[in-house]
């Protein structure tokens, strides 16, 4: 009886998916996987039970698809078969569509191992249902309020689920964030702490975006030796002692290079490692870190790091680098979701390049974006302010960008209104001068209109695909 | 004469969440494109303020955690403080949690009731179910009706006593408790409601009102605030109000 299910179930739902890329629906990333999770609710479970390698999770506010995308790239170079959910699909019915894509008839897997990035409210339900070897931690930051409601309730939510992990699972994690270090500490599995150590990139003091200054334990304002941004950073509480744990994977030495990406040396306990990544930001390098730290703790030796992050490609929209045709200028795609991740978003263009930038910022408020534009208030716009030489705002709240740019001092003469995406975009590069790179920030359903838009072009392959 | 507005902002690292420092930002750019100078002075658990000195008072919603950390300074370092200046037509702007804070109390699910500070007449109590979403209320400040529009996001439903009046009737929305369509409450020159989105950057009106105010309790009934364009702030508006009151 339970085959005859899993069975019926993997068949309607493969041939859900099939149909829906026929009729144009898009790639069919979550609704199989719903399908067979109606018809077989242990579908996933039973699944991930028979990898003989096991299932590795990634959650964090922000960093999750880059951090999966590196780990991925590591464990392939390492000859694992692996299979991850690298479009994006991160609720539970995406995880099973790409364990239903995986399968054989039986609903057994043709891969060894599965790496999920998991979206935070979907993580406690994730680790029930995989039973993880590996969960790797990134960090916690305010993000759609109106859907996952305060970081404090999804830090409760996910140590409940962690205490549930098995003696033998690993849980790697971000030291230099205080909500996710505590959500660790003394949980009764091996834990991996990874962490920032090149003080110069720390900035003067705590940010207006800090969530979580206040010590868990005692309620107390911690006091940070060193900031990196938001909360992020070197931290004690000056009342009853609770500080960061000592990383045993440090980030010692970051050599920014332009939008092309950072020189890393991260050390570890057995040595010491350098790569250069071909992804710019402090954020990428720390989603290299992060991926670092979780192949260390899977046992997977340096050099095969090494070749993997440096050859690593941007993911689908996380400072993508598409040509605008085969001639055209370079468009570089950084998708903004959440204040912290658009002001270090904003700081690493600004940072990068001391040229004036020209700039696409696409902003909607459909479900998936998050229906509250009130982030828009929250992240940092200022530093743009006698940067731009041009900007065209677009998306269905393409007015309350404007008001936030002007509001942030951008000259009101160098913003441009256009709602309609693909309006906007002929706008903007036709504003943009020879050689100059267009830099596209877009929110999360913004950014898809934006690819479907290019790849009807022929600028780009579909994002299940990319 | 260098015109000068000193704001305080109550407990900005406890209370930030849903933008809400965008009303500082809002604030601070409607003065200084009038050449008025807007001096903002955070105000910490532990700190002493002269509210005799004040002109504006901020007070923004915060996580649960952070409310509880600042409820006890709130009410007995800064009570009485405030509540005299409250009383003298401080201008206050309260939003959310801060809106709830300066009512009687919060009664929450198990029963308890949580003290505010008591200077609106409204109190709270729990409730079940999230209020999350756009809303639009129409507002009269003494020059016309207009609506004003936000996002709330609450699951405190706010009762009024006859001691406020309200700020406005909600069109499209729950309001302050999702039955009576009132829209957040006025007393003296204090203004508390849901509104986060923030509210100010896209309502100028009540943004220029609040300034206007200020002023003239600082500097004399004579005082004109100098009128300045507000056209991508009223597009925002517009757009907003023109897309939820059509879906109604």
């Amino acid at each position: 009886m339970s085959r005859l299910r899993t069975t019926t179930a993997l068949t309607l739902a493969r041939t859900a998916g099939i149909l829906s890329r026929r009729l144009g629906f898009g790639g069919g990333t979550s609704l199989p996987g719903q399908l067979a999770r109606a018809i077989d609710p242990a579908i996933l479970t039973n699944f991930c039970h028979a990898l003989p390698a096991g299932v590795i999770l990634i959650a964090g506010t922000n960093g999750k698809t880059t951090t999966s995308r590196m780990l991925a790239a590591i464990l392939e170079q390492a000859g694992v078969s692996l299979l991850h959910n690298r479009a994006g699909a991160n609720l539970l019915p995406g995880l099973t569509t790409v364990a239903i894509n995986n399968a054989d008839w039986r609903g057994l897997p043709r891969a060894s191992c599965a790496l999920f990035e998991t979206d935070e409210a979907a993580l406690p339900q994730a680790i029930a249902e995989t039973h993880p070897r590996l969960v790797v931690l990134l960090n916690l930051f305010r993000d759609q309020l109106d859907r996952y409601g305060e970081i404090d309730t999804i830090a409760r939510h996910w140590r409940q689920a962690l205490q549930q992990l098995p003696a033998t699972s690993t849980v790697v994690f971000n030291a230099d964030d205080p909500a996710i270090a505590d959500i660790v500490h003394q949980l009764p599995v091996r834990t991996v702490a990874f962490g920032l150590a090149d003080e110069r990139h720390a900035v003067g003091a705590a940010t207006h975006i800090a969530d979580s200054q206040f010590c868990h334990t005692c309620g107390h304002r911690y006091q940070y030796q060193r900031i990196f941004y938001a909360h992020i950073g070197h931290y004690v509480c000056p009342q009853c002692g609770h500080r960061r744990p000592d990383p045993v994977i440090a980030l010692t030495v970051l050599e920014p290079r332009g939008l092309e990406g950072s020189d890393l040396q991260i050390d570890h306990p057995n040595g010491q490692i350098r790569f250069h990544v071909p992804l710019p930001g402090l954020y990428n390098a720390q989603n290299a870190l992060a991926a670092t730290a979780a192949a260390l703790a899977l046992g997977i030796d340096t050099s095969t790091i090494c070749i993997a992050l440096s050859q690593i490609q941007a993911a689908f929209g996380r400072i993508e680098r598409i040509s605008a045709g085969s001639h055209g200028p370079t468009m570089l795609i950084a998708l903004i979701k959440n204040p912290v991740g658009a002001s270090e978003t904003v700081r690493m263009f600004t940072t990068a390049t001391t040229r004036p930038l020209h700039l696409l910022i696409a902003i909607n408020d459909r479900f998936a974006d998050g229906t509250d534009v009130s982030w828009l208030w929250d992240a940092d716009f200022e530093p743009l302010a006698q940067r731009v030489a041009h900007v065209t705002v677009s998306g269905t709240r393409a007015a309350d960008m404007a008001l936030r740019l002007d509001y942030a001092g951008v000259a009101t003469e160098a913003i441009t209104v256009i709602d309609d995406l693909p309006t906007a975009l002929d706008t903007a590069l036709a504003a943009l001068p020879p050689g100059e790179t267009l830099a596209i920030l877009p929110t999360y359903t913004a950014m898809l209109e934006l690819r479907s838009e290019i790849t009807r072009r022929g600028w780009a392959r579909p994002f299940w695909e990319a | 004469m260098q015109l000068t507005l000193r704001l305080a902002h109550l407990y900005p690292d406890h209370m930030n969440v849903y933008g809400d420092r965008g009303n500082i930002i809002a604030l601070r750019q409607r003065c200084q494109r009038r050449h008025i100078a807007l001096e903002v002075i955070p105000v910490n658990p532990g700190d002493t303020v002269d509210w005799q000195t004040m002109d504006l008072a901020f007070f923004g919603g915060g996580q649960d955690s952070g409310q509880a950390l600042i409820a006890s300074d709130l009410i007995e370092r800064q009570g009485p403080g405030l509540r005299a200046a409250i009383a003298a037509d401080l201008v206050v702007l309260a939003i959310c949690g801060g809106y709830q804070l300066l009512g009687h109390y919060f009664l929450t699910h198990t029963g308890e009731r949580l003290p505010g500070l008591g200077v609106l007449d409204v109190y709270t109590i729990a409730g079940k179910r999230r209020m999350i979403g756009n809303i639009v209320i129409e507002v009269d400040l003494g020059k016309g009706p207009w609506q004003l529009v936000g996002f709330e996001n609450h699951s405190g439903r706010t009762f009024h006593g006859p001691g406020v009046q309200p700020l406005g009737r909600v069109l499209v929305g729950y309001g302050d408790n999702g039955q009576d369509r009132k829209g957040g409450a006025i007393y003296r020159n204090t203004f508390g409601c849901y509104l986060h989105g923030a509210l100010l950057p896209k309502n100028p009106q009540l943004t220029d009102h609040l300034i206007e105010l200020a002023l003239r309790r600082r500097y004399g009934t004579q005082v004109e605030l100098a009128p300045l364009p507000a056209e991508r702030e009223l597009t925002a508006q517009r757009v907003m109000v023109q897309r939820l009151l059509s879906r109604r």
